[in-house]
């Protein structure tokens, strides 16, 4: 029967093995950190080095961080996302594998820093604000199509929260690239540098990290194609969870505040897709469209959870 | 850094565009046909689905802030009793009812009209497109950003004709031209299918709506409560409440029915529910044969026409009445309605005839009795210890006046007889004789009946919106010309190439340099 005990054993490794990923990633951040740093001062082959490492780290991060959420479900037989704790904890590792499943087709070692910090502080909020104690499922959870539900919302939010932070540094660097484009012939030279014609690492000499980062254009394409990913799989998401309302309360719509975020969400989202499509929303628009989306997709677990409560307060029938 | 690809999107060019989106409408002019116009393809246009689409989202949010009657009646009347200048405000604006205002409608109804006139010219657009043979290439293709040339030695014909071959093979349409000046140009294209998809994807949007208003229009919904061992029969009057749509009828109540044979519930130790089922025996039809089957909360029955839902349960007790002569006149399992999530409940027998008064009782009932120093309670909700607390009252009990719930009694204008504690098995003696028996525990469970017609169509749109938006999102469209030139001096051939891609550039280019290797240019490197 599932939920009757919890093996207090196995919920102690998988909340140990947490703290440990959390290290892992903490310390490949500083990597990834070291790795800009030394690129700055002309130290390419200790720059190198450090990147190297840092995806060593990161790797061994995400395998203990499956630990983690595999012991979790096996310490108390279910699936290991039935509250805010376990969905955040689900939600960081699929981000830190949309990174490195990236890192194997394309050069985007320069995201690293930029996913292991939202990371880490996630992972930190989730293991002190919103921990909860391992336990079982109430009736309405125990569905199979909750699990292809909540399979589909997790890896959507992932790669949303990936193309979320190249999205915001698509628009700190095309910010920069005016400034500079701006300012004359001379800085315009060091956002060339920034901007090799190749897919290397880019090594600078002159300007500081924007200069480091691969050009706007780049990042504009990043983001985009890491939501071409992710809303079908968010599509997907709502209708499998309609199906699942359908069945489990008799509707498969009811504009529950849970339901209509997901639906703003998917809006703000189809916005952005559209605003790439349309004459002048390309660019920064369109990507402050997509901020927004990643916005309701923050208010979709967190406010509408906490705040605004609603069926999916997971309350169960009586 | 834009890249000629996507700024091509919008340009009219018939070579350079790769999707039939519309073009932004140009300036207004006068006359009513044209301002019409100008309004028609205003609201069809690309920035008006963009308008459209964040209004809607933005529209959708004060329902998630405020109380919605649609999802909890009483919240909004608290919230109007709290805030008696700001409330009646926002009622007249319909924010009590945010999913069924004139203006959220306004808007998505404007979405889709908008969408279905975008549709229309685009459906007729792609379908000539893919009728078409590729486009022409363009006048100078090394002003295209992916593009390449080099010489060889093999005659322009020769060249054409390789590259049409290899790219036939790889599933591109090819077409190869003569130019007047000797040239021959290859012209080909793929990925049709991402235009297809996004129009299919667009399509079932509006399957879906067509869909959801077909439930709306047609459909029904009810909720009755049904104790074990008793029938429920798919007719009109069975049930407690009815909620039947615009257009509904009642032939369209299909004629099944079913037995509750048994309802099971098992809790956690803190008293939280773990499971639940009920065992129906289910007939489609009177006269069909009976299958049993278990309904539980994610599981509902499918039964011929509509879908029966398990939504709630409770005790019902088996309550007996004997006259001072032992005469039975009340022999029922008589639902009681839980008040706390620990099953403590109340509920009333009422014995109009058969008895020198008309006679009533109200109980409460605890499935695990404890007694506390705010009063008697229930501390799990399996019936582990269960307690029935009864009232006897003789008097009027106002049946033949105005409708009256089954679970309340008008004691304000009876009269108090006595009070008892009774455990299952027990009886009890009033001092006229009359006997009160508490047999037994049994449950109930309600379950609600919906009928949606429109489901199939909705699940089916849904299907085609995700494969829609996969292939649209997934599938590249992609350009690509060669031309052939025999060089001034006649010897050599210049072989000029480009490609065109949408958004993903960098992969394409990757792609484009091996395709033009295998057409024999020398690699990007050794060019530049
Ligand atoms: C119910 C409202 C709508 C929704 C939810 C919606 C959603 C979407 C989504 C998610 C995409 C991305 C797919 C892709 O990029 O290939 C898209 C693309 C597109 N939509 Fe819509 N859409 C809606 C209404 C409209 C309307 C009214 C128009 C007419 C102007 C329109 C025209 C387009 C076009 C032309 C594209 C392709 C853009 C491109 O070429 O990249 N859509 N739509």
């Amino acid at each position: 029967m599932p939920g009757t005990s919890i093996n207090l054993g196995l919920a102690h490794a998988s909340d140990r093995l947490l703290v440990w990923a959390v290290v892992a990633y903490a310390l490949a951040m500083l990597g990834y950190a070291a790795e800009f740093a030394f690129d700055r001062r002309a130290r390419s082959q200790v720059s190198r080095r450090a990147g190297v490492v840092a995806v060593g780290l990161t790797v061994l991060g995400w395998a203990l961080h499956v630990g983690s959420v595999t012991t979790r479900g096996l310490s108390v037989h279910r699936v290991p996302w039935g509250n805010m704790y376990e969905f955040s904890s689900m939600v960081s590792l699929v981000a830190v594998t949309v990174f490195l499943v990236l890192l194997t087709r394309q050069q985007v070692r320069f995201l690293g820093l930029f996913v292991m910090a939202p990371v880490v502080l996630y992972l930190g909020l989730a293991g002190t604000v919103l921990y909860a104690n391992a336990g079982p499922l109430v009736p309405a959870l125990n569905s199979y199509w909750i699990k292809i539900h909540v399979v589909a919302a997790i890896t959507a939010s992932g790669a949303f929260m990936v193309s979320g932070v190249v999205t915001v540094l698509y628009l700190l660097k095309s910010r920069w690239e005016r400034r500079a484009l701006s300012l004359g012939p001379g800085a315009a030279a060091a956002v060339e540098v920034g901007t090799p014609p190749t897919e290397s690492v880019p090594s600078v000499r002159r300007g500081g990290l924007m200069a480091w980062l691969p050009d706007s254009g780049r990042l504009d394409r990043l983001a985009y194609g890491v939501v071409t990913f992710a809303f079908p799989i968010w599509t997907f998401a709502i209708i499998a969870g309609a199906i699942w309302a359908e069945q489990a309360w008799s509707r498969a719509w009811g504009w529950d505040p849970k339901e209509t975020w997901s639906l703003i969400t998917w809006l703000a989202y189809a916005a952005y897709l559209h605003a790439r499509a349309t004459a002048g929303w390309r660019g920064h628009r369109a990507a402050v469209l997509s901020l927004i989306g990643f916005g309701c997709l923050m208010v979709d677990y967190y406010v509408v959870n906490t705040v605004i409560t609603g069926l999916h307060s997971y309350a169960g029938i009586s | 850094m834009t890249d000629l690809a996507d700024s091509a999107v919008a340009s009219p060019d018939e070579s350079t565009a790769l999707s039939t989106a519309p073009a932004p409408p140009q300036q207004p002019v006068r006359g009513i046909a044209r301002t019409a116009r100008y309004g028609w393809r205003r609201l069809t246009s690309m920035r008006t689905a963009l308008l459209l689409l964040s209004l809607l989202a933005l529209a959708a949010i004060p329902g998630t802030v405020l109380p919605q009657r649609g999802l909890n009646p009483v919240k909004v009347d608290d919230f109007l009793a709290s805030h008696p200048h700001l409330g009646p405000l926002l009622d007249r604006l319909s924010l009590f009812d945010v999913f069924a205002a004139p203006w959220f409608a306004a808007i998505y109804l404007l979405l889709f009209i908008s969408l279905i006139g975008c549709l229309v010219p685009r459906i007729r657009l792609h379908a000539r497109a893919l009728r078409r043979r590729p486009p022409h290439a363009p006048r100078n293709l090394l002003r295209l950003s992916i593009s390449q040339q080099w010489t060889t030695d093999d005659t322009a014909r020769d060249v054409a004709e390789r590259c049409g071959r290899l790219l036939r093979g790889e599933r591109w349409r090819v077409d190869v031209h003569d130019e007047p000046d000797g040239a021959v140009t290859v012209a080909a294209e793929k990925g049709y299918l991402r235009e297809t998809g996004n129009l299919v994807f667009h399509v079932s949007l509006v399957v879906l709506l067509a869909g959801i208003a077909l439930g709306g229009l047609f459909g029904y919904k009810g909720t009755v409560l049904v104790v074990q061992g008793q029938a429920f029969a798919n007719v009109r009057s069975s049930y407690d409440i009815f909620q039947p749509s615009r257009l509904y009828s009642d032939s369209s109540l299909s004629p099944f029915s079913f037995t509750l044979q048994k309802f099971t519930a098992a809790y956690q130790p803190d008293g939280t529910p773990r499971s639940f089922d009920a065992r129906v025996g289910y007939q489609s039809r009177p006269g069909a044969p009976v299958t049993t089957s278990d309904v539980q909360v994610n599981h509902p029955l499918y039964a011929a026409g509509a879908n029966v839902y398990l939504v709630g349960h409770g005790y019902a007790l088996h309550i007996q009445v004997r006259d001072a002569h032992g005469r039975l006149v009340y022999d029922r399992d008589t639902p009681f309605l839980p008040d706390t999530s620990m099953f403590a409940s109340h509920g009333v027998v009422k014995v109009p005839d058969g008895l020198p008064h008309q006679f009533g009782l109200t109980g409460f009932f605890y499935p695990t009795y404890v007694a506390t120093p705010a009063g008697p309670d229930s501390a799990y909700p399996a019936p582990r210890d269960p307690v029935l607390l009864l009232a006897a009252w003789r008097g009027d009990l106002g049946l033949d006046r105005s409708a009256q719930s089954v679970y309340s009694l008008p004691v304000a204008s009876l009269h108090h007889i006595a009070n008892a504690q009774l455990s299952p098995g027990e009886s009890w003696r009033l001092a006229d004789g009359t006997r009160v028996s508490f047999v037994g525990v049994d449950q109930w469970a309600t379950f609600q009946v919906a009928h949606d017609p429109g489901k199939k169509l909705m699940l089916a749109a849904a299907v085609f919106i995700v494969a829609g938006l996969m292939l649209s999102l997934r599938i590249r469209r992609r350009r690509f010309w060669i031309r052939a030139r025999p060089a001034p001096d006649a010897r050599r051939t210049v072989v000029e190439a480009a490609g065109l891609a949408r958004s993903d550039s960098e992969r394409f280019t990757a792609d484009f340099a091996d395709l033009v290797q295998r057409f024999g240019a020398p690699t990007a490197t050794e060019e530049d």
